[in-house]
């Protein structure tokens, strides 16, 4: 078997890859995406350790955690729908109705 | 044999990754990312977790991700002229940002090698349907139908902000 170590190192690197994506895109719906990249990065840990501590509590809260990804998948296109229909854009550099 | 399994798939997973964030196609991004949900969800097999890589399949990669394409479809974007445009202060600095993030996490990953846990004997049956249920269904039965209220509320939520006011927007469009 693998040691725990690998899991964890990957999830790290799956998490910096979302976290660059949202700090360089531009477009409302990849950023959303790279969202959900990190999500299901910090779902990988609490799987890993789950699994090697034999305990089934962990993957209870990876279970919760992606109903509040699907609520939060809803509610986030909504909104970036309503924007769309606002400015005809979803380029985030243009939505600077709340900018200093 | 494990380890070329996690290897195939964490190549895949990252790989598809860094294709989602560096493609200029919003449609392309979202198919590396189902592409990235399915590769998990290997992943999560090989840590004996069936029942919650079904889920991540069923839930993920098939219900959220339709929603996006769906939606990327009704606004029917066009790609983004240059990834990297004129602005590079900002590229450097999230390189940067993230070099040290990445860094950060595998440096304190080090620091508690001694305290991670070993293989136990349990991890066969733990992530099996009957085990997640036998807990969800006893202890976090509160939390779950909370879950439920959750999901409704979202989903009445997002039918008040994205429906078309008629009333409103009738005269400008």
């Amino acid at each position: 078997m693998i040691e725990i170590d690998w899991y964890l190192a990957l999830s790290a690197v799956l998490f910096t890859i979302g976290l660059v994506g949202v700090l360089i895109r531009r477009n409302a719906i990849v950023i959303f995406m790279c969202v959900e990249l990190m999500l299901n990065a910090v779902n990988l840990t609490l799987i890993s350790f789950s699994s090697y501590h034999g305990d089934v509590t962990g993957q209870i809260l990876v279970f919760f955690s992606l109903a509040v990804a699907a609520a939060e998948a809803v509610i986030g296109l909504a909104i970036i729908l309503a924007i769309f229909r606002n400015n005809l854009s979803v380029d985030i550099t243009k939505v600077n109705l709340l900018r200093w | 044999m494990d380890t070329f399994i996690f290897i195939f798939l964490a190549v895949l997973t990252i790989g598809s990754g860094l294709g989602m964030v560096l493609n200029r196609n919003t449609v392309n991004s979202a198919l590396f990312l189902v592409l990235n949900m399915v590769s998990i969800a290997g992943i999560y097999l090989l840590l004996q977790a069936q029942f919650l890589a079904l889920i991540q399949i069923l839930v993920y990669a098939g219900a959220i991700m339709v929603l996006f394409l769906f939606v990327i479809m009704l606004l029917n974007l066009d790609d983004e002229r240059s990834l990297f445009s004129k602005v590079r202060a900002k590229y450097i600095s999230a390189f940067f940002l993230g070099v040290v993030t990445l860094s950060l996490i595998l440096y304190s990953l080090e620091g508690v090698a001694d305290l991670l846990p070993e293989i136990s004997p349990e991890m066969e049956t733990a992530g099996t349907v009957e085990a997640l249920g036998d807990v969800l269904y006893t202890d976090y039965l509160f939390a779950f139908e909370m879950t439920a209220i959750l999901l409704t509320a979202a989903v009445v939520g997002a039918l008040m902000i994205a429906q078309y006011k008629k009333s409103n927007n009738g005269a400008s469009e």
